[in-house]
């Protein structure tokens, strides 16, 4: 770790693993910059949109690189929210078309919420069952499961819908939520993995006193396994937020819409001529805040979680 | 953390569970498994299995949701052959492909040399993989604001620099370079990470070694991290080129596959086909097409980068 960390500058004297004191040095202050930009490039667009968010539509155009707010108002996030009327809307530069944020925030909520509880328990009881038991079949079904991960997802999405339809669940939050609430074959894959680096001494313990698999799997493996599992909720309860093209196509009515698709709608409502602009990223900021809270939070555990075992 | 390192254990405990215990269950645990497993079955039974013979069947018929579907044979693949917009979707996207590929890896790979050489910080790490966890949607509209050619800030800046507004999404010619961007602003710190979780798992001692080699900073970066961070680099060109394949929520909400047919990628191409145009069929026949060229795609850089051997060995 030290070693590679002193590679890079070249100035340094052959063998000194750490240097007492950092010391000025081009290559250095040269990667450091670099770092920075790539910060900022990360960070200022998020800036750009609160700024934008909290101007008024008409001011806009005229202070088009000013940093701050340009005609502070609150009124971009009343009317995402349908707090204003369709006149104080349209005087902002809105549709007037009713939009209710609310409502998609809602839906977005029930729909990740119920797709990662789902998806992270019966994956866990699944990877049990690939990890602890001995059954004849095991790892040929394992890699099965794992093979649906090479599947593209628009592939398996055209005959979905077509089920989901035929079973009249179109527009409905159970039809939304169907395909991904029994398994992810990465969720599968990821706790399978865990549990297999798992010790087996409580559970061989456990076992001999006579108890059954259920017992030892809700009792001893899942809180063992609390803070990985943990994890695995948190990255598929963002991937499930961000999700766009399944709940396009089977959640297109207000009542079931979810955020991502509820922003594609506003985005293509153009009233007078010119987006909404202010209104479109205080809708846009609305939709990332859940997941810049959870990241707050939990931050460290996500960027831990990204090795080879990424988020998708 | 990564899979490489797990492999090898997981492994050999594998087999070893299967050595002292079970003379007492002779059938080993199938009921158990099977009650563990059912749901996880139903789900990939019923939403990946079914989904994908239906597919498949689905291809060869002529198909408007109204009604059943009609066997037709190979016409649908005929006709795409014939398909002008088809041919165009596939060139689009292969060209996103490439420009996404290019663009993510080299700056990802250089973000990652700076995370392991100079800041190691979590937080740092964190905030270059913000972009990732926001959505595609919101990816989109905000390089969108950001690019308007009237009065998005880019463009503000180009004008300073005394350069002629461009129209990232608006021209032809800009069109997919930007959705490129888009997406390569979105992946770049998490591709890093991975890249970095990679040259993490290279030792300390051959990096020494070649230190007492005399080996430059170049020689040590082309001859030892390179080759050592293979499986890695393959890896994440597996994973980016199949990603991006597959785009479809930024040219949805931005450009709507134009203007005329710039951005018509082939999963946009597909969406219109089967959910505009209500032909399933077709649409399905398009889906099969483009499984077997990821399908290629993948085995190919498999094969030929050997990604799946270490040269630690």
């Amino acid at each position: 770790m030290t070693t590679t960390a002193s590679r890079a500058p070249l100035a340094k004297p052959a063998g000194r693993r750490r240097p007492s004191r950092p010391r000025f040095n081009a290559g250095r202050t040269g990667a450091w910059a670099l770092l920075i930009l790539a910060i900022a490039v990360s960070v200022l667009p998020f800036l750009w949109v609160l700024r934008t968010a909290l101007s008024t539509n008409n001011a806009l155009a005229g202070n088009a690189s000013s940093l701050l707010p340009a005609d502070f108002t609150l009124g971009a996030f009343k009317r995402v929210f349908g707090l204003q009327t369709p006149a104080e809307a349209v005087a902002e530069g809105g549709s007037g078309a009713a939009i209710d944020f609310w409502v998609y925030l809602r839906n977005s909520v029930v729909f990740s919420s119920i797709t990662t509880a789902g998806a992270v328990f019966f994956s866990a009881m699944a990877a049990y069952a690939f990890a602890r038991l001995r059954w004849k079949g095991r790892n040929a079904v394992f890699s099965l499961f794992l093979g649906t991960m090479l599947v593209p997802p628009i592939f398996t999405a055209l005959p979905n819908f077509l089920l989901i339809k035929n079973l009249d669940l179109l527009n409905t939050m159970l039809g939304m939520v169907l395909p991904y609430v029994f398994m992810t074959p990465f969720a599968i894959f990821f706790l399978r993995q865990f549990f297999l680096n798992m010790s087996r001494e409580v559970e061989e313990a456990a076992m001999l006193d006579g108890a059954k698999h259920l017992r030892i799997f809700f009792q001893i493996v899942l809180p063992n396994a609390a803070a990985p599992i943990a994890t695995l909720a948190l990255l598929t309860f963002i991937g499930q937020w961000n999700e766009y093209f399944w709940p396009l196509l089977v959640g297109s009515q207000d009542d079931v819409r979810v955020l991502q698709v509820g922003l594609g709608v506003f985005k293509s409502q153009s009233p007078q001529g010119a987006p909404d602009w202010s209104g479109l990223m205080a809708a846009t900021l609305v939709s990332a805040l859940p997941v810049l809270i959870l990241f707050a939070a939990f931050g460290k555990k996500i960027v831990n979680s990204i090795g080879f075992s990424g988020i998708k | 953390m990564t899979t490489l390192a797990t492999r090898s254990r997981s492994a050999s405990r594998a087999a070893f569970s299967s050595g002292p215990r079970g003379s007492h269950r002779r059938f080993g645990d199938l009921r158990v498994a099977l009650l563990f497993i059912a749901p996880a079955m139903i789900g990939f039974v019923v939403f990946y299995v079914l989904p994908t013979i239906r597919g498949i069947y689905l291809s060869f018929t002529e198909y408007n949701i109204l009604g059943e579907p009609e066997w037709i044979g190979m016409e649908n693949y005929q006709a795409i052959a014939k398909d002008p917009l088809f041919w165009n979707s596939l060139a689009v996207t292969g060209q996103y492909v490439f420009l996404n590929i290019a663009l993510q890896t080299a700056l990802a790979l250089g973000l990652a040399l700076l995370m392991h050489n100079v800041a190691k910080s979590t937080l740092i790490r964190g905030t270059l993989l913000l972009p990732y966890l926001m959505s595609n949607v919101i990816a989109a509209l905000l390089w969108f604001w950001m690019l308007d050619y009237q009065i998005g800030v880019v463009n503000q800046f180009i004008e300073w620099a005394g350069l002629p507004r461009v129209a990232f999404f608006g021209s032809e010619e800009w069109a997919i370079p930007t959705q490129a961007v888009i997406n390569t602003w979105r992946h770049m710190g998490y591709t890093a990470l991975l890249i970095f979780a990679g040259l993490q798992s290279i030792p300390g001692h051959v990096y020494e070694v070649a230190k007492l080699d005399g080996a430059s900073a170049w020689q040590t970066f082309r001859k030892i991290t390179i080759p050592l961070l293979r499986p890695v680099l393959v890896l994440v060109l597996v994973v980016t080129v199949i990603g991006s394949f597959q785009v479809f929520d930024t040219v949805a909400v931005t450009t709507g596959g134009g203007p005329v047919n710039a951005t018509r990628v082939i999963q946009y191409y597909i969406y219109q086909r089967a959910f505009t145009e209500s032909d399933f069929g077709y649409g399905s026949a398009i889906a099969v097409i483009l499984f077997i060229i990821l399908a290629l795609v993948a085995f190919i850089q498999m094969k030929f980068l050997k990604g799946n051997e270490s040269d630690l060995d």
